[in-house]
């Protein structure tokens, strides 16, 4: 990587900590709109620009998981779509390999942008020193003080665990670990069943781990929709990935070749034994050792930094983005504040982030993603719904794609028909949920879906029909 | 250099107005600062000057139509300019009132002179959210605002929309939905339905009607009114308006029931300054002067010319301005900054006969007197019944800035006043 600590400048119109997807497109966005700019990033050499998500979250699982997409084709479905395989084997060392590589071609990408739009990269750890003035740890050694005219903190979060449950880096891992297991385990008991827990069930059952899920909450993926997370369950179901919830962790016993892990179900104690367990429980924010308290800059109880709807911290000329300004936390959420932090710094008209229309997305299979109220939570809100769904197996290129499990659901107002969620389970339904988000910001109603031309054979036809079924006039089912 | 001639925005309550009548006609020879159109706004009528010289290329709006301000009305040009690009669309008018000058024929104002600079661009958008929803027929609007608004009867062209570039979006028709003042204003403008099959002539409504009707749907809906009566023995005050006239014969000049009523009440507010008041949300904003409003019938609607400081003026001044104030007035003459901002108000039906009646308060006032006729009635006095000319005055509170023995202290010296009136000539 780059050595760009050369060179630092006395002061920044804006300095950035913190190169993820929040920090990184702030830095660029401020950067397009003529401010001078510097973004402190901290992990090199350890992974590169880009934060978690570029490094140890988002694209490495995603590469993970195509791997185990196709392990499951070549296993189960290849001899049906007229593909004979003569003996396989699998190499989790070659997909992390793979994995890392993209990683690395996008991280090298962003260094790539931070150039062309004249970001100034430091890398070092930065700490806030009172009256703008950010104090730098150079990676390279020495030490750097800069002063700012507004600063971005986007620190973003890390794992958390349960107490009992500590990391130990080899058996009791988090999903920084997972990412580059050369050595698969025997078995793997995952605690949380959120995406980050649902995403390596998949990759770690695809290739060959007896993996035990285990969920606190009464169904898996517990802020997505209960009816489409009972999809995913059977599926995982089918596939003999263990499912337990209604499960809490109660404690763990770690002996020399196994690990026991007690849990309290519903039908009373029992103890799982596993080679690994990765705990996916959530994460906590990076808001610590920071200097905050030199700024005043106000947190909330769990450690995440107050801000309002244009992330200012209550420091003024202090923005905070991503994780590190409390959930969810999603990239695309933190790459939007940052944009709008940016923006407002140089006094570019911008906009408020609508937290009411962020799409959420797991990609195990079949995948899960989300916009918008589920059919309990607009109930409770007291609207009264129409919901619309329509099932994969009715739809032309779900079958010829060998993935009839999956279904759209529209829970839209039954007055105005305002759409008010969209919940899709199956092939490549992560990419579909863009069509009813930007159809949310447009404030569309089913109507408009309904109407619109949607081509055939497309996976995306299930929305329209999914709508045409909340006027209760579905077509193909 | 080619000059838009823009329906500006005249008023702080102005969102469109009228083309009453083109002056020139395409093709016609302009000259910087000649009168190239008349608009009527909310309130008045307006002659507008071209702040370029050239000829009328073209009109865009013709006369008679209601256009949202910041439209281009036509271009001035010179003969061979090519305007297709000023022609292209009216969001960028928005941008360059400046370069029309509106000129208040009524506020008497002299002509600009042409080498002037151009006023600031008071009415270009400095935000999205400012921008006109309306885009000459085309509204802006979200398929759900759309559909929010014709459930809810609310009119798409009176809610200002808040999203990008001016979209009116859910929010916008929640507000305008929100007891208060924009939805009573977008209820004013709503079609309603009437069932009946009586035949009838269709009216169409005049900005100043509109006007009437955004204003006072904003009244007695989120405004909590009460009413205070008294009725008060004119037969002083009427000797004295008679004196006064008698003496003044020479000089021409006149004193009118009005004017007293005027001089009276501002002395009165003087004395009970927690009566000249307005309800402002988080504050109550007492005024330090007495401006007076005194409302006029006009052929179609009313206007309420404002006697600014009454309380500082004489009977004489006060009736000279407010006979020049209502004059102009009919004539639709008046700048805005005379018929806006009365501390408080006068309405005066007696000249109909009405005996008493409760008037509707003008928002942001908080208070508006109503005056009955005067009329000789049978009163006891020091216990012998005598024929009195007696008035009857009725005084609308806004409860929440008056209460009512503020308004009965208030009406009490009003009162006293008017039946001891000798002071009034000081």
């Amino acid at each position: 990587m780059a050595k760009k600590t050369a060179g630092i400048k006395d002061s920044y119109d804006l300095v950035v900590i913190g190169a993820g997807p929040g920090g990184y497109v702030a830095a660029i966005r401020a950067a397009q709109l003529g401010l001078d700019v510097a973004c402190i990033e901290a992990k090199l050499p350890e992974g590169g620009l880009g934060g978690v998500c570029l490094n140890w979250g988002c694209i490495p699982t995603k590469a993970l998981l195509e791997s185990a997409a196709l392990a499951r084709h070549v296993a189960h479905d290849a001899a049906d779509f007229g593909v004979k395989v003569k003996g396989f084997s699998l190499d989790i060392g070659a997909a992390v390999n793979r994995s890392r590589q993209v990683s690395d071609r996008l991280t090298k990408g962003i260094q790539y942008l931070f150039d062309k739009n004249g970001v100034a990269t430091i890398l070092g750890r930065a700490r806030l020193a009172g009256g703008k003035q950010v104090e730098v740890d150079l990676n390279d050694g020495g030490a750097a003080v800069i002063s700012a005219k507004n600063i971005i903190i986007a620190t973003g979060s890390r794992p958390k665990t349960f107490p009992g449950f500590e990391f130990d880096g080899e058996r009791v891992i988090s999903s920084r670990e997972a990412l580059e297991l050369t050595r698969l385990p025997g078995s793997m008991v995952i605690v949380g069943a959120g995406s980050i827990g649902m995403e390596f069930a998949d990759v770690f059952d695809a290739f060959g781990v007896n993996v035990t899920i285990v969920e606190a909450l009464p169904h898996l993926l517990p802020l997505e929709d209960e009816e489409i997370a009972g999809v995913v369950a059977r599926s995982f179901k089918k596939r003999k990935i263990g499912v337990k919830t209604k499960t809490a962790v109660k404690s763990l016993e770690k002996t020399k070749t196994t690990l026991e892990v007690t849990v309290e179900a519903p039908a009373g104690d029992e103890t799982l034994e596993c080679d690994s367990l990765l705990m996916a429980v959530g994460r906590t924010p990076n808001s610590e050792n920071l200097g905050l308290e030199t700024e005043g800059i106000k947190l909330d109880e769990q450690g995440w930094i107050e801000v309002d709807e244009f992330c200012q911290t209550s420091a003024e000329g202090i923005y905070a983005v991503g994780d590190v300004a409390g959930p969810p936390m999603l990239a695309h959420k933190g790459s939007h504040e940052g944009m709008i932090a940016a923006e407002r710094i140089a006094g570019f008209p911008t906009h408020a982030l609508d937290k009411n229309n962020i799409p959420a997305c797991t990609y195990c299979h079949p995948e899960v993603a989300s916009v918008g109220r589920t059919e309990k939570q607009a109930r409770a809100d007291g609207f009264e719904v129409k919901v619309g769904k329509f099932p994969f197996s009715a739809n032309g290129r779900a079958l010829a794609a060998g993935a009839p499990d999956g279904m759209v659901k529209i829970v839209a107002d039954s007055k105005y028909g305002e759409v008010l969620g969209v919940h899709m389970v199956g092939h490549n339904v992560t990419e579909l949920v863009a069509e009813t988000t930007l159809g949310r910001a447009l404030e569309t109603t089913i109507e408009e879906i309904a109407n619109t031309v949607h081509a055939h054979p497309t996976l995306a036809e299930t929305v329209m029909e999914a709508a045409l079924a909340t006027l209760e006039r579905p077509i193909h089912i | 250099m080619a000059t838009r001639i823009v329906m500006s925005k005249l008023s702080p309550t102005m969102e469109e107005g009228r083309v009453l009548a083109w002056v020139k006609k395409e093709g016609d020879p302009v000259e910087s600062g000649d009168v190239v159109v008349e608009v009527e706004t909310d309130k008045a009528t307006m002659e507008v000057e071209s702040m370029g010289s050239g000829v009328l290329r073209a009109i865009l709006v013709a006369e008679n139509a209601t256009v949202p301000t910041g439209t281009i009305l036509g271009v001035v040009a010179a003969e061979d300019e090519d305007i297709t690009e000023l022609l292209g669309g009216s969001e960028k008018a928005a941008a360059e009132v400046a370069s029309t000058a509106p000129v208040a024929a009524a506020a008497g104002q002299a002509s600009q002179e042409t080498d002037a600079p151009a006023p600031a661009p008071q009415t270009a958008p400095t935000t999205t959210i400012e921008t006109p929803a309306g885009d000459g027929d085309r509204v802006k609007a979200s398929p759900l605002a759309r559909r929010m608004a014709s459930e809810k009867g609310v009119a798409l062209d009176s809610v200002r929309g808040s999203g990008p570039g001016g979209r009116i979006i859910k929010r916008d028709i929640e507000a305008a939905l929100q007891p208060g003042v924009p939805a009573t204003a977008a209820a004013a403008a709503a079609p309603i339905e009437i069932e009946s099959g009586v035949p009838f002539q269709r009216v169409e409504l005049s900005q100043i009607r509109k006007a009437i009707a955004r204003n006072l749907v904003q009244s007695l809906g989120p405004v909590p009114h009460f009413f205070l009566t008294v009725e008060v023995d004119m037969a002083r005050a009427l000797e004295l308006r008679a004196e006064l006239n008698q003496s003044l014969e020479a000089t021409g000049a006149k004193v009118g029931v009005n004017e007293i009523l005027m001089k009276t009440a501002a002395q009165a507010l003087i004395q009970h300054p927690n009566v000249n008041v307005a309800f402002a949300g988080d504050h109550i904003r007492r005024f330090t002067r007495v401006d007076i409003g005194l409302a006029v019938a006009v052929p179609d609607g009313l206007i309420t010319p404002v006697l600014r400081d009454a309380g500082s003026k004489g009977l004489l001044q006060i009736s000279d301005e407010t006979r020049g104030l209502i004059e102009r007035g009919r004539e639709k003459k008046l700048a805005p900054e005379e018929y806006q901002g009365a501390t408080f108000t006068i309405s005066n039906l007696g000249m109909y006969g009405i005996d008493e009646f409760t008037a509707v308060i003008n928002p942001p006032a908080a208070t508006i007197l109503a005056i009955g006729a005067t009329q000789e009635k049978p009163v006891v006095v020091d216990g012998v019944i005598e024929v009195r000319p007696r008035m009857r005055v009725t005084l609308s509170c806004d409860h929440r800035a008056v209460d009512g023995a503020m308004g009965a202290e208030f009406l009490a010296t009003f009162k006293a006043m008017l039946e001891n009136p000798l002071r009034l000539v000081l």
